[in-house]
């Protein structure tokens, strides 16, 4: 792969992708109409999401959001059309 | 008998279930929506298989905290034979009345096909009609069946004989290849503690009429006619 080398550490980055917040979510709201509105009345919304954890070599944090971010643009890791994808700094791993 | 079949949103094997019971002598069925129907005065009840709440956060999640689930544990508790089947089963995993989850199957793809069960356990309301040892062809159609345990958990289960069913060849023997989930050992159906619950993977409610099997079979009459306490010549 280009661009690796071994003297980079090994970063965590953190994508989470959900619908879109004007897309409506029927497993969130499914969620918090069925099982946690009864239970717990301050709870107001649920949003339902997919994480996916990378471990990623790179010079810094923000170069592994950015590559990640790349990446998942690129690869069509979510559907722009359809979600939002949030791409958290990466953060050492161990 | 009395038995209840536990409608939820998303159930889809309800009537099958209550078409099987009411085709085997002794067994009066009646559908029961989950929030509202009193579960009292049945003799026995059965949670059938579906999508229940659209298997939305996990199969069976949302089901296990609806107001029936405490009706239904208090039923379990005081010996009321309870059947879950496929959805039914999560459900009742999910609620903590039987050990372990239901995990999507290894090949992350619903499998949908006939299989042969061997029975472990003949001591249950749902499996006495049956000798122990004794194959059965059932259908199976599910994403969520893989049963996962802790070793330990497992080790207790096998000693304590609440394996009910495994998944084998025709000849009765649990091979890898006959695993159609990557469930640990073969598992197909457990039991709680005192043996009144039972949840199975594979459909019985599908398999009552020789004309719904390539086979000519109907071998799941034999879980409706246990739970009649009918004898294996049919009386």
């Amino acid at each position: 792969m280009p661009g690796i080398t071994e003297q980079h550490p090994i970063f965590v980055v953190e994508v989470v992708i959900s619908n879109k917040v004007a897309a409506k979510d029927p497993e969130g709201d499914v969620i918090h109409r069925d099982l946690v509105k009864s239970h717990f009345p301050q709870v107001k919304s649920v949003r339902v999401g997919k994480s996916l954890r990378f471990r990623i070599e790179a010079a810094s944090p923000l170069d592994a959001q950015s590559l990640v971010r790349r990446m998942c643009d690129e690869l069509r890791i979510y559907n722009p059309a359809a979600h939002d994808c949030q791409i958290a700094p990466g953060r050492l791993d161990g | 008998m009395n038995v209840a079949v536990v409608r939820f949103p998303g159930s889809n094997c309800d009537l099958d279930v209550v078409a099987a019971l009411g085709a085997t002598k002794g067994l009066k069925p009646k559908l029961v929506w989950h929030e509202n129907d009193d579960l009292e005065g049945f003799d026995a009840l059965i949670l059938p298989g579906g999508f229940s709440f659209g298997d939305y956060l996990r199969a069976g999640a949302i089901a296990a905290r609806s107001p029936s689930i405490v009706r239904v544990r208090r039923l379990a508790e005081r010996g009321v034979p309870i059947l879950g089947i496929c959805n039914g089963f999560q459900i009742l995993v999910e609620a903590g009345l039987l050990p372990g989850s239901l995990l999507r199957n290894s090949g992350l793809r619903f499998v949908c096909k006939w299989v042969t069960l061997r029975v472990e356990n003949n001591r249950t309301p749902f499996t006495r009609r049956s000798r122990r040892g004794e194959v059965l062809r059932l259908p199976i159609a599910h994403n969520e069946g893989r049963l996962f345990l802790p070793k330990d958990e497992l080790a207790a289960l096998n000693r304590k004989g609440r394996i009910v069913f495994r998944y084998t060849n025709e000849k009765g023997e649990p091979t890898p290849g006959k695993n159609p989930n990557g469930s640990q050992e073969n598992i197909a159906g457990i039991c709680n503690e005192d043996g009144n619950v039972l949840g199975m993977m594979p459909h019985p409610e599908r398999a009552v009429d020789p004309i719904l099997s390539s086979e000519g079979r109907s071998d799941g009459l034999a879980i409706f006619e246990s739970l009649a306490g009918l004898s294996r010549s049919g009386n």
